[in-house]
């Protein structure tokens, strides 16, 4: 029951950013929205709906590049996955670190992993490899060849 | 403006997941401000995924971390089995749980060995080990390795844990339930331990929650976040038991939680002990014929804190990604709250209470002047400071009676 108003309100909420929302059950939603709103979903969750953010998640597929923004909501076991889709060639988005300290290493990692710029970031420097990796290559894209790859 | 003086700790941490090196920026006496930089370990597990089938993950994801090596396979089968619609029989439901808490046993008892070798008390460190020694036994008995047990798969277990073998289980656990109580009341009743943990690296519930941190280090703080609770999984729903929480967020409380929770899981596995002798022999299996397309979110509570693993599937028979978050990546990151404002002696004691395992400042931390670079104290000296201010506390706490 918790988990159908939590949804109804956010929907509500934001009635124009919403693409598209799948409820595989209970306590797994998944939500897309558009990029511009994540900021003012990110808000509402984490300061009026009590979730905590558990990590961000990145992919790099046919439709660009992806984040998942994973939140929970302790009360009812709900894990909430924000949905956004980025540009294939320069994608950015708005960085969630100036609300909670939680994401700031995880943006740091998609940046460097993924090449995902994130905007407003207070300090979105390398976390793993800082100073033993080449600019502008990132390993985890599909397109990304390793040395093993390479004598295939 | 004052000097500045930099103590290095790091980089490599033999015991925990993620080699860090922390520098720790002090003036005199006192931490003003801590950096840290990661990395030095990256396996690229996450990447190395996309290219194992789903059986092999698990034994992939079981390498990820020493200690708690059950968790990561425990999230990542929740995770795939929410792809694929698949619910375990009960008897593999009882004996995930096993497992899973008798890791938190072990993996309690050997931080709070760690925590006492660190405030100077080598007997907590001796007593410990030598109780977490029976639990590992215990394990190459129902699983045939004492670490990283391949007991876990999709849809169920590897071995079951025999009927036959119950008997055996009960009376370790009994054993473990005396000697806790031995090592609660060394503790909890310690007036030097008081003195050295109480009041020592706070962590406020508002920190907890900017931080989003996690298992006991967020319980200890009055954020009671227990997946088991929260998101119940395996025979968690099967079986009463309590979320230990504190209210205090120093290193006394954090040890008073994991010390308790330990009574938890004994109690845990007891009632899952019993729920086995009621399910049939063998039945650990439910058939997987194929992991369709779509994406899982598993979580499991290691004894650090929530194990998260986002896994997306293209409908082939390897995961087109999998995300993984340990606890301490959201943890460790609290010391820059707890850690700022304590004296060196006890900033030690203030990064292990977090558990990201400590041996290494005994290898590793040096002192360094920050401008000249001439070395000032090596890891001993840093270990014996921390000693001997539990050593004048001792002769205080004499004094006084």
């Amino acid at each position: 029951m918790e988990t159908e108003s939590i949804i109804k309100s956010f929907k509500e909420k934001f009635p124009s950013d919403i693409l598209e929302t799948v409820e595989k059950n209970q306590k797994r939603v998944t939500v897309s929205i558009k990029p511009d709103a994540i900021i003012n979903a990110a808000e509402y969750l984490y300061k009026s709906a009590g979730f905590r953010f558990i990590i961000a998640s990145a992919l790099h597929t046919k439709r660009g590049f992806e984040i998942h923004y994973h939140f929970s909501k302790d009360s009812c076991g709900l894990i909430l996955n924000i949905h956004v889709i980025l540009d294939r060639i320069n994608p950015e988005i708005e960085s969630l670190s100036n609300m909670f300290s939680a994401s700031n290493w995880i943006e740091r990692e998609m940046h460097e992993l993924f090449g995902i710029n994130f905007l407003n970031h207070p300090n979105q420097e390398k976390l793993i490899s800082e100073g033993n990796w080449a600019e502008g290559v990132y390993p985890y894209r599909k397109d990304f060849k390793s040395v093993t790859d390479e004598k295939e | 403006m004052s000097k500045k003086t930099l103590i290095p700790i790091g980089p490599y941490h033999p015991l925990q997941e993620e080699p860090e090196l922390f520098k720790l920026y002090c003036d005199g006496e006192i931490v003003r401000d801590i950096k840290w930089e990661t990395g030095y370990n990256h396996r690229g597990i996450e990447k190395l995924s996309e290219s194992k089938t789903y059986e092999q993950v698990f034994f992939l994801v079981e390498r990820i971390c020493g200690i708690c090596s059950t968790s990561h396979p425990f999230a990542f089968a929740n995770a795939v089995e929410e792809i694929a619609g698949i619910e375990p029989t009960n008897r593999a439901k009882y004996i995930r749980s096993i497992i899973g808490e008798l890791e938190r046993i072990h993996s309690h008892l050997l931080w709070v060995g760690l925590a006492g070798h660190f405030l100077g008390y080598n007997t907590v460190f001796m007593w410990a080990w030598k109780y977490r020694e029976p639990v590992l036994d215990l394990f190459e008995m129902i699983t045939g390795n004492r670490n990283s047990y391949a007991m876990f798969k999709v849809g169920g277990v590897r071995r079951d844990i025999e009927n036959h073998k119950i008997a055996a289980i009960r009376k370790t656990l009994s054993d473990i339930k005396t000697k806790t109580d031995l090592l609660t009341g060394a503790v909890m009743d310690d007036p030097v331990i008081h003195a050295r943990t109480k009041g020592v690296g706070i962590l406020t519930k508002q920190d907890v929650i900017d931080y989003a941190a996690v298992g006991p280090t967020a319980r200890a703080s009055g954020v009671a976040v227990d997946v088991r609770k929260d998101d119940p999984y395996a025979a968690y729903p099967l079986v009463n038991w309590k979320v230990i929480t504190a209210e205090a967020g120093d290193v006394f409380a954090k040890a008073e939680v994991r010390l308790l929770e330990m009574y938890e899981s004994v109690s845990i596995i007891e009632q899952c002990l019993q729920g086995l002798e009621k399910e049939k022999e063998g039945d650990i299996n439910v058939k997987v014929n194929e992991i369709p397309e779509g994406i899982g979110n598993g979580r499991a509570e290691a004894p650090r804190g929530e194990v998260f693993h986002f896994v997306v599937s293209d409908g082939s028979n390897s995961p087109a990604r999998h995300k993984i978050r340990a606890p301490s990546y959201v943890n460790i990151a609290t010391f820059k709250k707890s850690c700022i404002g304590q004296t060196i002696s006890d900033a030690t004691i203030t990064l292990a209470a977090v558990d990201p395992c400590y041996c290494c400042t005994e290898r590793m931390a040096v002192v360094y002047d920050a401008k000249s670079g001439r070395k000032i104290m090596n890891a001993r000296e840093l270990i014996d400071r921390s000693v001997s201010r539990t050593l004048d506390l001792k002769k205080e706490c004499k004094s006084n009676r």
